[in-house]
């Protein structure tokens, strides 16, 4: 390509709500790709090489919590349903929770570009995220 | 401010994106998809009893799994190439052949996924 690139650079754009959600986006689709990369380690450092197969790995690398790997080989419950991973999964929940409500937020203002809907939009994710993060983490914590 | 557009549902289906729009829409329909399951799959932890029984017989079908698989995998390494071209612009030039390497990272790792799973539904 010879022409210039239109892009600017991350550091000269400028900094709204919008514009960092944007970040956010990218940069919590790292963070859960970071968790998961932890989660598998922990996995395989708990002698899932024997115990799971490779469907089984990835349900307890989206969230690392016991009841995942309930149906699986593995002899002991009790490493897998750890403080450190009830930890990791609640973090897990925050983040996907976050990242996920703010994404079906983006696809319907694709859709709707009236005013009111997307202030009503708002509101309505605003109050799913804390509550869905609510209930997640209590499942977490007490399942 | 929000501008009104004047285009129809045909109009957009009709538009020849190619890869990055199948990527696209792919990502959105996938994105979507984890939104549901995630939080239906909480609710019925949470609710426990017939309701939470009744979603989480769905949620352990393999036939369920596999479309489970198919979304995460695809919007976690789509959205992987999207952060790495997003937070390095210079790369955006790349964007098609970003989307053929996808591709080859996500069939293998599918597929074995496919095999697993229908391998253990037929008691493999």
């Amino acid at each position: 390509m010879s022409t210039k690139s239109r892009t600017l650079p991350l550091t000269k754009r400028g900094m709204n709500f919008e514009t960092f959600m944007w970040l956010y986006t990218r940069l919590s689709a790292l963070a859960l790709y970071l968790f998961m990369l932890v989660a598998i380690i922990g996995a395989l450092i708990m002698g899932a090489r024997n115990q799971m197969n490779l469907a089984d790995v990835m349900r307890w690398a989206f969230t690392p919590n016991y009841t995942h790997v309930q149906s699986t080989n593995v002899p002991e419950l009790d490493p897998w349903a750890t403080p450190f991973w009830k930890v990791v999964a609640s973090l897990i929940v925050f983040t996907a929770a976050t990242h996920g409500l703010h994404g079906v937020l983006s696809v319907l203002d694709d859709y709707f570009a009236q005013p009111r809907a997307r202030v009503l939009f708002r509101v309505i994710i605003t109050i799913l995220i804390p509550v869905l993060i609510g209930i997640g983490i209590y499942v977490v914590w007490t399942a | 401010m929000a501008r009104e557009r004047n285009v129809g549902v045909i109009q957009g289906l009709r538009y020849q994106g190619g890869g990055p729009q199948i990527a696209w829409l792919l990502h959105r329909i996938s994105g979507l998809g984890i939104v549901i399951f995630v939080t239906t799959h909480i609710l019925a932890s949470f609710l426990g009893g017939d309701i939470g029984q009744f979603i989480n017989d769905i949620y352990e079908s393999w036939w369920f799994q596999i479309i489970v698989i198919f979304c995460a995998l695809f919007h976690g390494i789509n959205g992987l190439r999207i952060t790495i071209l997003d937070l390095w612009p210079k790369l955006l030039e790349y964007q098609r052949e970003a989307i053929w390497v996808e591709w080859f990272v996500f069939l293998p790792v599918f597929g074995l996924a496919v095999i697993v799973i229908v391998n253990t539904a037929l008691g493999g």
